[in-house]
């Protein structure tokens, strides 16, 4: 990107790395440019392509080398919406977190673009990175170990502002975080307090105001509510609803626990082992599943309700979730999928409408990564 | 209307009445532990009673007290700063609060048995599987080493790890989440117990292989009728497996309920707050009803009904009167079989 006006090198009297600067430093006006703008409800904010993270298993201790490689993701696509909640649940080990840090830009990438407003963010350095983090937050599963035992509510929060001093200038600080503290819900007056004074349900208040401090577009939440008890839980969620429509925030939404996500999200994508099994709308994935995987998943949930235990149809898998170091060939989930033949050890199906469907407008048209997709209904099924 | 009282005086043990007394009774159970900010009074008057062959499933949230009973049971507490100033725990009607350190030591893991949340850090990490589950028969049996193998494989056998012989020397480490469980659940099951307590089995687990393990569960106490004490915080969960419900809150017991009846009919605020709480699969609401406020502070417990700050039906009486375990009843005065609930307005609520 540093060489887009090659026909003017010759008449430039600047010497080569200045000009080069200027440049970068014309491109990244623009970038900044490009992320301050807003968009419009329902176009995508953030479009995630082929990303892909894997850690490398080194042995040896002074001559490392390579030996494998943990592939947490492996190639997943989706957009985010403005506006928009997106779920996306998977056992432990899928990835789904590695997909928070990395569009954290926590992780570096080891493939694969992640484009917020065009820009891929995974190119991007200085002040544009900078002003991507701004709009990007995160909120983190464990209220415990988030905070700082050391630091007050008000600097907590407040510590944002150093960093992005352009939200709110120094006078004006204090009286920024007390209005965040009473907007999710808390006493203005505790902003001097330390997290340990705090119930679990209260800090995580406390780090849904540190999330929306800097006024973001996206929020990343990581099991927010995992940690929570059940009658706290729903308050959080509430709050997070209220939160989404007052700063139309764009949610990406992790969890494992399905009920959840369902209530919470528009549009629902399910991860096995670093790939998208099957993603779409909440009640495509919810009541017309075509993925196994989404099938055995939701059948394994237990409903609330006892009326439902016997005539309920469970599929119960066998056995554990490969390891990601040496995941199985072709499909993933073919090691305990009970319709597994020999096309899903050679071929890697792909995430797409299944041909069958393609015509139909039927709720179970939507992507699935599955060679055999078919529907079924295992929510509802009795 | 009649409140629930526990017999007094209890009847002399007697053994040709054994049949009819439930495996295990937990009579008005206190424990309180002594701390800087003064005494917590984790438990306050619990009653429950298992019988052989029966699930029951005790409720509550972090704090409520459901694990303090079950280690209270088990004779695990850290005494001190926990106190049990008074109660009786009757095991095949014997008291277990007064039995010597020695007879209890033969109770447990022999008659009564626990599995525990997290299997990582309930097993050892420096000594085998194998050696950890032949533990059981060498404390208990006498048995050798050798035999005590023996007896290892084929117990990870029923618990249906694949190829038990092969793994018996690994280490905890070397197994997945939910093969660990298994093994807890296997050490648990090694000497065949009467009374299975486990303290939220699944909890740990995703939940694929929660539903293994569970199934798991059911099916080996079905096959040696042994009673389960199930705690957890998992309304589905309870549900799934559980023949009798109760729910606890601040240390006390504020309802009890076969489970159909339950989830059907709450009769206490609090039961119907947590049922109300959670997003169903199969119902997607626009805002879930929140129980308001938070459990309370151990160390200081709301005077009256525990619940009442929190409770969108208090009245003057919840805040002076403790509500007992009131016997709950049909409109026409019915009598429900094993129904109990702890709220002065417990008719409004689930007539109401």
């Amino acid at each position: 990107m540093a060489e887009p006006e090659k026909t003017s090198e010759a008449v430039d009297a600047t010497p080569n790395v200045a000009r080069v600067e200027t440049v970068d430093a014309a491109t990244e006006e623009q970038a900044v440019a490009a992320i301050d703008a807003p968009v419009e409800r329902g176009e995508p904010i953030l479009q995630v392509r082929n990303l892909v993270k894997h850690f490398p298993l080194t042995q040896g201790i002074l001559l490392k080398r390579q030996v494998g490689a943990v592939k947490a993701v492996d190639g997943i696509s989706f957009d985010l919406y403005q506006g928009e909640t997106l779920g996306i649940v998977g056992e432990s080990g899928c990835g789904k977190s590695t997909v928070a840090k990395l569009l954290m830009m926590l992780e570096k990438a080891t493939a694969g673009e992640v484009f917020y407003k065009g820009q891929d963010i995974t190119k991007l350095s200085g002040r544009a990175l900078k002003a991507v983090r701004r709009n990007i937050q995160m909120v983190f599963q464990d209220p415990y170990t988030s905070l700082n035992p050391r630091m007050t509510v008000g600097d907590i929060i407040g510590e944002t502002f150093e960093i992005h001093p352009e939200v709110a200038p120094k006078g004006d600080r204090r009286r920024r975080v007390q209005e965040l503290l009473d907007v999710v819900g808390l006493n203005p007056e505790y902003i001097n307090r330390y997290p340990h004074q705090f119930s679990g349900g209260q800090r995580q208040r406390i780090g849904i105001a540190r999330g929306l401090a800097l006024n973001p577009e996206i929020i990343i939440c990581d099991e927010p509510v995992s940690a929570l008890d059940v009658s706290v839980q729903a308050q959080v969620i509430n709050l997070m609803e209220k939160l989404q429509d007052e700063f139309n925030l764009s949610y990406l939404f992790i969890a494992h626990d399905l009920s959840i996500v369902r209530h919470i999200s528009d549009r629902v994508g399910v991860m096995y082992l670093g790939k998208m099994a099957e993603i779409g709308t909440d009640t495509q994935i919810y009541d017309h599943p075509t993925h196994p995987y989404t099938q055995a998943l939701l059948s394994a949930v237990p409903v609330p309700d006892p009326e439902a235990r016997e005539g309920r149809e469970r599929i119960i898998l066998t056995g554990d979730v490969p390891s990601p170091a040496n995941p199985p060939s072709g499909c993933r989930f073919r090691t305990r999928c009970w319709k597994a033949q020999d096309k899903c050890a050679q071929e890697v199906p792909l995430l797409a409408v299944p041909e069958r469907f393609k015509t139909s407008d039927s709720p179970a048209a939507h992507e699935s990564a599955c060679h055999f997709a078919e529907e079924k209904d295992v929510v509802h099924a009795a | 209307m009649t409140i629930i009282e526990e017999t007094a005086g209890s009847p002399a043990p007697d053994a040709s009445r054994d049949a009819d007394r439930p495996l295990l009774e937990v009579r008005d159970l206190h424990v309180e532990f002594h701390t800087r900010d003064g005494i917590a009074k984790a438990v306050n008057g619990v009653n429950y009673s298992v019988d052989a062959g029966e699930t029951l499933a005790v409720l509550g949230e972090s704090g409520s007290g459901k694990s303090v009973t079950a280690q209270a049971i088990m004779g695990i507490l850290d005494m001190p700063p926990g106190r049990i100033p008074q109660g009786e725990i009757l095991f095949r009607g014997q008291d277990m609060l007064k039995m010597s350190g020695e007879e209890r030591r033969k109770i447990r893991g022999n008659k009564i048995a626990m599995i525990f949340q997290d299997a990582l850090s309930s097993l050892n990490p420096v000594l085998s599987v194998g050696y950890q589950l032949g533990e059981m028969f060498r404390v208990h049996q006498g048995l050798s080493k050798k035999e005590a193998k023996a007896k290892s494989i084929e117990l990870m056998d029923r618990v249906k790890i694949p190829a038990a012989a092969a793994r018996v020397n690994d280490y905890p480490h070397q197994f997945s989440g939910g093969m660990r469980q298994r093994i807890m659940i296997a050490m648990a099951l090694a000497l065949e117990p009467d009374l299975i307590i486990a303290d939220e089995p699944t909890t740990a687990l995703d939940v694929t292989v929660q539903a293994q393990v569970m199934d798991l569960l059911a099916e080996l106490q079905r096959e040696y009728h042994m009673g389960l004490i199930l705690i957890t915080h998992d309304l589905g969960v309870v549900a799934d497996v559980a023949d009798k419900i109760a729910v606890m809150y601040a240390g006390r017991i504020v309802e009890t309920a076969p489970v159909h009846e339950l989830y059907k009919r709450p009769a206490h605020p609090y039961t119907k707050g947590l049922l109300d709480s959670i997003p169903r699969l199969d119902q997607k609401g626009q805002e879930l009803y929140a129980i308001k406020g938070l459990p309370p502070n151990l160390t200081r417990i709301p005077s009256g009904c525990a619940f009442n700050p929190r409770c969108p039906q208090a009245q003057d009486v919840c805040r002076t009167d403790v509500p007992p375990l009131f016997p709950v009843t049909e409109r026409d005065g019915g009598a429900l079989a094993g129904r109990g609930s702890a709220c002065h307005f417990w008719k409004e609520t689930i007539h109401g």
